[in-house]
């Protein structure tokens, strides 16, 4: 028998049903990835092995974990299970620690709950395990609060917390999501480290097939509360049946038919930029520090074009963007939009940020949820002297609503009536509303599921050839940048170290971060070769 | 923490000269005569001349400044144009009815919140939760005067099982507290049920945050959860309360002093501002703010020991 057996798993919340039927294994030592899209109960099945449901959730089936049924158990029963012989890592490593407690006291908690050890005992075990997860003593003493780590470091304490007593299976639900590239391969390195030397198994939930192609023994394809597909990760690469796993794929590596030549006019010329922020003063007298974010970048952006700009978290690509949007004041150096130059000390100035407009990452944040969706869209009408009024506005609002496959009709509806791929749709009829000639797309599809995402980027590859946009494609997401820029810059610690056309960057990586930066990348075009 | 420390005093200290600054010229610009006032319409202008000289009135304004200020540290209030002595013997007298009276409402308020908010979050939703919501809705509702006046005709008259009002001093400290008893917990009331809702709200904030379900799955169970994490988490909002409460419970008692006569700082301020005064309105208002930029100092400190996050910055 295995460790873990589903059998026949249903649950519902409240009226909802949210899983029918889920079966599933995982052994010990062994990989086994749930893979779906949002919506598709792959971490309801995770939360039912644990059973840290939420309130009024009705499991029923077999949850066998370690010959005992899951769902028959007591909570204090539970509660032993929980911690000591199922370890659980979670999807948000910003979050998931407590911020007023050292990670030392938070690892050892792990022991000292199930009275493993005396509290000098647990500390030492909490020490031994943090230089296991690869956070040695000398930078991670015991006393380090979670605000003084970053995140890929907060996830490696998560993962001591859930490991320290060597629990026999690990449950990871989205462990490398909010993580950047060269983190997140560290990270599932880590994990399948683990793997091999405790012997336990890993239940591993994600939303990208590329993440776990590369290391999972057992791939199960769920969606909408289904198992659609499930076997050993080489067969189902070979020999995948599902109409809806072959989708998957599909949309995972989806390129987009883009037909748009650039013209060699620029629109956008960045050059020399130097962005500083104030840093906290050191000593009460004497000027603050600085902090260079932006380092004597210079680009240029022609008409009709695509470029990309890729980086970890912390690189200055925000802060780039920032800057040109008009958002803050550049330090030194110039930006040029349609050949009109901002200079140092200035911000650029309302009549040149009507050619450009952004589309954030976040489509449940970027809204404000008390308005219509009409008033919403037609917000960058503010930037212009003459915004049109009365019929020509709501003329404007529904062809920009239909441009972006939405109907005239959403105008009266709020923004929570829309799912994420439609919230982003409407974050790019917002952008095109006036017209712009540059739309800046901030992580614009890195929230979304594979299959909406294919679809935003055909959308966005259609604008362009219909409208001539050019676009600034900032991502972490290296495949999608691939997919839909003609140009692309790598950007570390303020700098930009390679820029040149996308596929000779991505065949031929001249600098070693861009080498780094495209091996930590999961592919799945190298896996089903 | 040293450094936090040492930057949240320096702070405190130009905090209070500003006050300082402010409370003086605010005084100094109302109109009126001092010493015309105390004397009375009939006065000759020799006889103002000659108090105003003995008062101090005739040098500039700078000179007042320092005068009143280096009285102050030293303990020297001035003294009361209308009772013609000391202040800080009038002050004296009256901060140890109003101090142990707001420590006295502030504790009880605390012993009352804590538990019942701790309970209205953890049983979000049961009888126990609306209970609790609907009884502290009322808590702030009704008025303390009409409440007072409850109290006193139910717990003094009717069972004498405390007084009705006055205050025999500290001499007999449990007469004194039985004295202050029924004032303080009429006072703690509303701020009780302030107090518990924000622990609530707070608390189930809290609760609904990533770390819990660490904590979860680690194996703690719901009431440890609750007790390892949440609570200290959750305590920001409801220190920020409570020092708002203090301040205000230390001078803003003036119905319920008057009701029961009790001779606190609240109706003495109340009295100077009718007569006049004003060396007893600028060294009593001085004092209390003194009392809350030392509360809000305390809170400060609080807030860098409960979360370690707020340290760093100061």
């Amino acid at each position: 028998m295995s460790l873990l057996e589903i059998n026949g798993l249903k649950l519902s919340i409240g009226a909802a049903e949210i899983l029918h039927d889920v079966s599933l294994s995982v052994d010990a030592g062994q990989i086994t990835a749930v893979i779906g899209e949002s919506g598709s109960g792959k971490s309801m099945t995770a939360y039912c092995v644990n059973q840290l449901l939420p309130r009024g959730s009705v499991a029923e089936g077999q949850v066998q974990f370690n010959c005992q049924n899951m769902l028959a158990l007591d909570e204090p029963s539970l509660c032993n299970i929980r911690g000591k012989d199922i370890g659980m890592v979670f999807q948000e490593p910003m979050t998931a620690l407590n911020p007023v407690q050292t990670i030392g006291a938070q690892v050892a908690e792990t022991v000292l709950i199930h009275g493993a050890a005396s509290k000098p005992e647990a500390l030492k075990i909490a020490r031994d395990t943090l230089n296991r997860v690869g956070l040695p003593e000398a930078q991670f003493p015991l006393s380090r609060y979670p605000h003084e780590l970053s995140g890929g470091q907060r996830q490696r304490v998560v993962i001591a917390m859930a490991i320290a007593l060597r629990p026999k299976l690990l449950i990871a639900d989205e462990p490398t999501t909010a993580l950047d590239v060269t983190t997140q391969s560290q990270i599932m390195d880590l994990l399948k480290r683990l793997v091999q030397e405790d012997g336990m198994g890993l239940l591993l939930i994600s939303h990208d097939l590329g993440v776990v192609a590369d290391v999972a023994d057992h791939i199960v394809i769920m969606r909408k509360g289904k198992v659609v597909e499930q076997g050993a990760t080489q067969h189902i690469f070979k020999h995948m049946q599902h109409p809806y796993t072959k989708a998957l794929f599909e949309a995972s590596s989806h390129k987009p038919d883009r037909k748009a030549k650039p013209l060699d006019a620029p629109i956008l010329e960045v050059k020399n930029l130097i962005r500083d922020y104030a840093l906290p003063r050191k000593s009460l007298f004497g000027p603050a520090p600085k902090f260079r974010a932006v380092n004597d970048v210079s680009f240029c952006l022609k008409k009709g074009e695509s470029l990309g700009l890729v980086g970890e978290s912390g690189c200055g690509k925000s802060t780039l963007t920032r800057a040109i949007l008009g958002l803050e004041a550049i330090q030194g150096g110039s930006i040029s939009i349609n050949g009109v130059e901002v200079k140092a000390g200035h911000t650029v100035p309302r009549t040149l940020r009507r050619n450009m407009q952004v589309v954030f990452q976040d489509p449940y944040g970027s809204f404000n949820p008390r308005h219509k969706v009409a008033r919403l869209v037609s917000e960058p009408f503010h930037l212009l002297d003459d915004a049109p009024t009365g019929a020509a506005r709501k003329a404007a609002i529904s062809e920009a609503l239909e441009a972006v496959g939405m109907q005239a009709a959403d105008a009266d509806k709020y923004i929570h009536e829309f799912s994420g791929g439609q919230r982003q749709r409407i974050a790019i009829a917002r952008a095109l509303i006036i017209k712009p000639e540059l739309i800046i797309l901030d992580e614009a599809v890195s929230a979304l599921d594979v299959s909406i995402r294919a679809q935003i980027l055909d959308l966005l590859a259609a604008l362009s050839d219909k409208l001539g946009l050019s676009y600034l494609f900032i991502s972490h997401d290296l495949s999608v940048v691939r997919a839909i820029t003609d140009r692309v810059m790598v950007m570390k610690s303020g700098v930009i170290v390679e820029e040149g056309p996308t596929e000779a960057i991505f065949q031929t990586p001249q600098h070693e971060y861009t080498r780094a930066l495209l091996a930590a990348a999961p592919s799945l075009e190298d896996l089903m070769q | 923490m040293l450094i936090f420390t040492l930057k949240r005093l320096l702070s405190l200290a130009l905090s209070l000269i500003a006050a300082s600054v402010a409370i003086f010229f605010v005084v100094e610009i109302i109109p009126g005569d001092p010493a015309r006032l105390m004397l009375g319409i009939n006065a000759t202008q020799d006889a103002v001349d000659a108090l105003r000289t003995q008062m101090g009135l005739d040098q500039g304004v700078m000179a007042r400044y320092w005068l009143w200020i280096s009285g102050l540290v030293q303990g020297d209030f001035g003294i009361s144009y209308t009772y013609r002595v000391p202040v800080a013997e009038m002050v004296q007298g009256r901060v140890w009815v109003s101090l142990p009276l707001a420590m006295y409402a502030l504790l009880l308020s605390t012993l009352i919140a804590f538990p019942i908010g701790i309970l209205a979050a953890a049983k979000r939703g049961s009888w126990a939760d609306w209970l609790v919501m609907g009884g502290t809705q009322l808590g702030v509702a009704i008025p303390n005067f009409w409440f007072a006046m409850i109290m006193v005709s139910i717990l003094a008259i009717k069972y004498q099982l405390f007084s009705a009002g006055g205050f025999p001093g500290w001499d007999d400290p449990l007469a004194a507290m039985k004295a202050l008893t029924l004032p303080a917990f009429v006072l703690a009331l509303p701020q009780a049920s302030i107090l518990a809702r924000v622990m609530r709200s707070s608390l189930l904030d809290t609760l609904s945050e990533d770390f819990m379900r660490t904590a979860r799955a680690k194996g703690r169970t719901a009431r440890g959860a609750m007790v390892h994490h949440a609570l200290r988490n959750a305590m920001i909002p409801v220190l920020t309360i409570i020092g708002l409460q203090f301040s205000f419970l230390l001078a803003g008692a003036i119905i319920i002093e008057k009701i029961f006569f009790l001779p606190g700082l609240g109706s003495m301020i109340f009295t100077a501002i009718t007569q006049r005064d004003l060396i007893v309105v600028e060294s009593v208002v001085m004092l209390l703010v003194f009392a809350v930029i030392l509360v809000t100092f305390l809170v400060d400190i609080t807030y860098a020991l409960v979360d370690p996050r707020l340290r760093r910055r100061a």
